[in-house]
């Protein structure tokens, strides 16, 4: 009782003493903390350290002005997020001047593999979603006679229900600040139908995409960098930048790329001992199933010793199921982590978990109409409240978003009229990604000094590539990571972007990059022919 | 039990947002068992009756089905300028409404606003400048967070503000420097009481970096003249404040003396050096004006004068969170570059805007005189914006009855109105006030037609109320 007591008083002092600090403006000591927690070989550690000698020259009448390079919060230039970091604006001008300067180039357009954005190369959209958005967008067209002969009659009737779901059939008003609450019971009936246990329509808050919740929950989560979140290792920057911004400290668990990028909880154990022995209070563990950018579906096991463990030390679970949908094996399937947990016979008083779903991934891509929710259990109700309080100062997210997340989460069922249409638009899509996955896998593993796990889910490859010495030496020369040199080499040589292994983080001296599965089909010969050609030409300048 | 609520993120904790806070989650609470509520605490008008403009629903929804535009028959139900103006959208974008954008808004659509910008401005204006942004809330959140390091950085604030700026100063970790506006000078602005706070703040050892504007105000209303522009950048620049002015009610203004004008046009009528030294940062919406479209959450903000290499980290930032929805972006591009004359959509689009902006012109005097002829309530006209904010004067008694209730005097008002009424305010106390002055906020939003017995119903209680504590030995007031 003695040492709780004095274990609490130490909490009490910590916190006010972290209350108190005197803030250090100083750019010095901004440095030295950007030093301890920075990535190492980072794309952009050299802009970004050259920032403090260069600002003199370049900014000289600058650092008078109250917003400045010297004086915005150095969490915003701590953070980084390599998916539209420098190699993407580097594309971007090289597609400029394609227009002009055609002949220049040994490619004819840029191939933006970096980002998983289906409906920019090509992806078709769901047929039935945009016919619900289109009437609830301009509810007039459903009174008028002749759309019934532009669009489904299914389609029309999911429209009715949902506007009679909305409060005087506004769309266009602010709604309720977790979402319309008939859509968030749509939203808890497809949780349930998918994993046989109830969900509570109250404990989902819906967002603009998947990213804000996030942002939410480690805004919830960090006070200080002394709050630590583990994070997988590759993993995808949304987390290293959310943390970097609010302040915390990440705390990286490394996957196992020899065993398909399994999960050890031998490793999360020794990180979090590793952590608690800097005074890093661990608070939550990140795991993304399927994972990006290293595409594993977690085995049931695996997932049950991650909720054991969760629930063993305190931790909130975050688990980011975004791409629940894509599956590429037979031998895999998704499973939430709820309805893991809840198989445990773990309910809402044993673990914390929040489990984040977005409209932007899976068949329906639907990345631009941004939409997502998350699901929160295993909270107390004065948590919940803040998380409410927090949602509703943004009042709410966007409507049409929501509309698709419950249409997302409650599709066309067999019987409805575009039931057949539906099914086959979405195993279109999801075959042709398990395929257009295999052929660059399979390519890229012919590569020499290449490794490529396959991808068992979600919409990258994550390839690792054995640079020869002479190429590492190229690159230190240029002031750049190693897989920074290989993938401008590629963009310059191919037009094709990727994003350096670097912006995901890897095991320290192991070099990767990740390749999106989005583009057309009709693309993927040539796309597979020049990085082939490329790869070859690279290796025969710089073999060892 | 991992998340503790001894454990978590005190900014969080210490942050209110009043506007959805207690008097509406007790006015849901009482709808959900039957009462007939009147919501006006927020404003919201489609929530309110108001019928959004019927062209740009059109456009929005050709860009949400585009195979409509492959059918033959979509002619007969869409008019061609729709047609025509949703394959433009379309053109711009990069693979339709379901794909990212570039992380600051479409290209084309930036260039839209640019266009606006100058023509109301008559100064060009970069699109290279302009953000486009998840509603105007989110792009303020983004400047904030660059602006402020620690509680160490002030950010002046009007009294009354609305408590977007408060709660994310709060969520930051910053300190709120309040400047008072004066009521009895219809909300005005005193460039001394700004000097004042800024001394006092300083002297507390904060650095004042930013200030904020919110023009025409929220929730009191007011219209800022030329002159008094002027002086606050004249005050920011001699402070080395960034001026961060929010310009979401633009379209909304109800008298002829005070126009509404940009601070960017009046920092540019300045010329050097201020116009190219004052840094400041504008935003605006979709969910305001007469468009009134806040679901759709868009927004954007121009910066002037902000080092380049500031911009690119603004822009990194905005990258994380990958692009705003492009739906709304559309919006935006459709709000300022609207049907022109000759234009087949023309005349209907005119007829519905002229048609809410004159209803609202005739909302604010009725909700303002009917609050006049109340028993101690007196309310400044609202010159623009969206909002009522008459001051209440609460009775010794009533505050009496209120500290006994445990609450705040105007939540205690607001609440008893609420249960006598069902119209849903939110307190002044959400939006800050001068000590022991007490104001309720509603909007001017309810239908026209319904405002007379809303109004007499506020009457009926509010005499009633008044009457009731009213022990004749002096009420509050300022």
């Amino acid at each position: 009782m003695r040492r709780f007591v004095i274990g609490q008083a130490k909490n009490i002092v910590d916190q006010t003493r972290r209350r108190l600090q005197p803030h250090h403006h100083h750019h010095h000591n901004n440095l030295r903390l950007l030093s301890l927690l920075r990535t190492p070989a980072s794309d952009s550690t050299p802009r970004l350290f050259s920032s403090s000698s260069d600002m003199s020259a370049s900014d000289s009448t600058s650092s008078s002005l109250p917003v400045s390079l010297d004086s915005i919060n150095p969490k915003v230039l701590k953070c980084e997020y390599a998916v539209r970091g420098e190699i993407v604006s580097i594309a971007q001008r090289l597609q400029d001047d394609l227009k002009t300067n055609k002949d220049a180039y040994p490619f004819d357009e840029i191939i933006y593999c970096n980002i998983g954005n289906p409906q920019s190369l090509g992806q078709q959209p769901i047929t039935f979603f945009r016919e619900v958005l289109a009437l609830c967008s301009h509810t007039a067209l459903l009174d008028e006679s002749a759309t019934h002969g532009l669009f489904s009659s299914d389609s029309i009737d999911r429209a009715w229900k949902i506007l009679d779901q909305i409060p005087g059939k506004a769309t266009g008003a602010y709604s309720h600040s977790q979402g319309i609450k008939g859509l968030r019971d749509a939203i808890a009936a497809g949780i349930e139908a998918r994993d046989g246990f109830p969900a509570d329509p109250n404990d989902i808050f819906m967002t603009d995409g998947a990213s804000p919740g996030v942002h939410m929950m480690m805004q919830l989560l960090i006070s200080s960098e002394k709050d630590g979140i583990l994070c997988p290792i590759p993993q995808y920057p949304l987390y290293s930048a959310s943390i970097a911004l609010h302040g915390g400290s990440l705390v990286p668990y490394y996957l196992d790329e020899a065993s398909g990028w399994g999960l050890e909880i031998s490793e999360l154990k020794k990180q979090l001992e590793d952590a608690k022995s800097k005074g890093i209070t661990v608070r939550a563990l990140a795991v993304i199933n399927p994972g990006n950018p290293t595409g594993q579906v977690l085995s049931e096991e695996n997932q049950r010793d991650v909720v054991d463990f969760c629930k063993k030390e305190g931790l909130v679970l975050l688990a980011d199921e975004v791409y629940q949908e894509n599956v590429y094996v037979p031998d895999k399937k998704f499973h939430s982590f709820k309805k893991v947990a809840r198989s445990m016979g773990y309910g809402e008083k044993d673990i914390s978990l929040v489990s984040f779903q977005s409209i932007s991934k899976g068949y329906y891509g639907e990345c631009g109409k941004r939409g997502g929710y998350m699901e929160v259990t295993g909270f107390t109700s004065d948590v919940r409240e803040q998380i409410y309080k927090v949602a509703s100062v943004n009042l709410c997210s966007n409507i049409s978003g929501q509309i698709l997340a419950s249409l997302v989460m409650s599709p066309p069922k067999p019987g409805d009229d575009s039931y057949d249409s539906y099914i086959a638009e979405k195993e279109g899509i999801l075959s042709s990604l398990a395929s257009r996955a295999k052929t660059l896998e399979e390519a890229l593993n012919k590569l020499e000094g290449v490794t490529c796990n396959r991808a068992e889910g979600a919409m990258y490859l994550f390839p690792c590539i054995n640079l020869p010495q002479k190429a590492i030496a190229a690159a230190e020369a240029a002031k750049t990571a190693p897989d920074a040199f290989y993938c401008k080499r590629l963009l310059n040589a191919t037009g094709i972007v990727v994003v350096p292994g670097s912006g995901f983080r890897q095991v320290p001296g192991t070099w990767h990059f990740r390749c999106t599965i989005l583009p057309q089909e009709d693309k993927i010969p040539a796309i597979v022919n020049r990085l082939t050609e490329f790869h070859k030409s690279f290796m025969d300048e710089f073999r060892d | 039990m991992a998340l503790e609520y001894d454990l978590l993120n005190e900014n969080v904790k210490k942050c209110q947002y009043a506007v959805r806070g207690e008097l509406y989650l007790r006015a849901s609470e009482l709808q959900k068992e039957g009462k007939k509520i009147i919501f006006t605490n927020v404003g919201n008008p489609h929530a309110l009756g108001q019928k959004p403009l019927t062209f740009p629903r059109q456009v929005v929804a050709l860009c949400q089905a585009p195979f409509l535009l492959d059918d033959p028959n979509v002619g007969m139900i869409f008019p061609a300028d729709a047609i025509a103006r949703a394959k433009h959208y379309l053109s711009l974008t990069s693979g339709g409404l379901g794909a990212y954008s570039d992380s600051r808004g479409l290209p084309g659509v930036r260039k839209e606003v640019a266009e606006f910008i100058q023509r109301r401005d008559g100064y060009p204006s970069d699109p290279e400048l302009i953000f486009l942004t998840d509603g105007a809330s989110k792009g303020v959140m983004q400047i904030l967070n660059c602006v402020i390091r620690g509680e160490g950085d002030g950010i002046l604030v009007p009294v009354p503000q609305y408590p977007l700026y408060s709660a994310t100063i709060s969520l930051l970790g910053g300190s709120l420097v309040p400047y008072y506006l004066d009521e009895s000078e219809n909300w005005g602005l005193d460039v001394n009481n700004l000097r004042q706070s800024v001394a006092q703040a300083r002297s507390q050892g904060i650095s004042v970096r930013a200030m904020v504007i919110i023009n025409p105000g929220n929730p009191t209303g007011q219209c800022l003249s030329e002159a008094n522009l002027k002086e606050i950048l004249r005050f920011c620049y001699n402070e080395k404040l960034v001026l961060l002015g929010d310009e979401v009610y633009q379209q909304n203004i109800y008298q002829d003396e005070r126009p509404f004008i940009s601070s960017k046009k009046v920092l540019m009528d300045m010329g050097s050096p201020f116009s190219k030294e004052v840094q400041l940062v504008s935003f605006h919406t979709v969910s305001k004006g007469y468009w009134g479209e806040c679901g759709q959450r868009g927004g954007y903000f121009e910066m002037t004068n902000i080092p380049p290499r500031v911009v690119e980290e603004i822009y990194k930032v905005a990258s994380i969170a990958l692009s705003p929805n492009v739906s709304a972006q559309i919006f935006m591009g459709l709000m300022v570059s609207p049907p022109k004359p000759g234009d087949i959509s023309y005349d209907q689009f005119a007829r519905e805007s002229k048609g809410i902006l004159e209803s609202l012109r005739r909302r604010a005097k009725i909700m303002t005189d009917g609050f006049n002829s109340c028993k101690n309530v007196v309310c400044n006209f609202t010159e623009g914006a969206m909002y009522s904010f008459p001051q209440i004067r609460l009775p010794p008694g009533a505050l009496q009855a209120a500290k006994q209730a445990g609450k705040v005097p105007d939540v205690f008002y607001c609440l008893k109105l609420l249960e006598a009424t069902g119209i849903s305010t939110v307190p002044g106390s959400g939006f800050g006030q001068k000590e022991g002055v007490f104001h309720l906020r509603t909007t001017i939003l309810p239908a026209e037609e319904e405002m007379p017995e809303i109004m007499d119903s506020f009457k009926k209680f509010n005499d009633e109320f008044m009457t009731q504590y009213d022990n004749g030995f002096g009420y509050s007031r300022m």
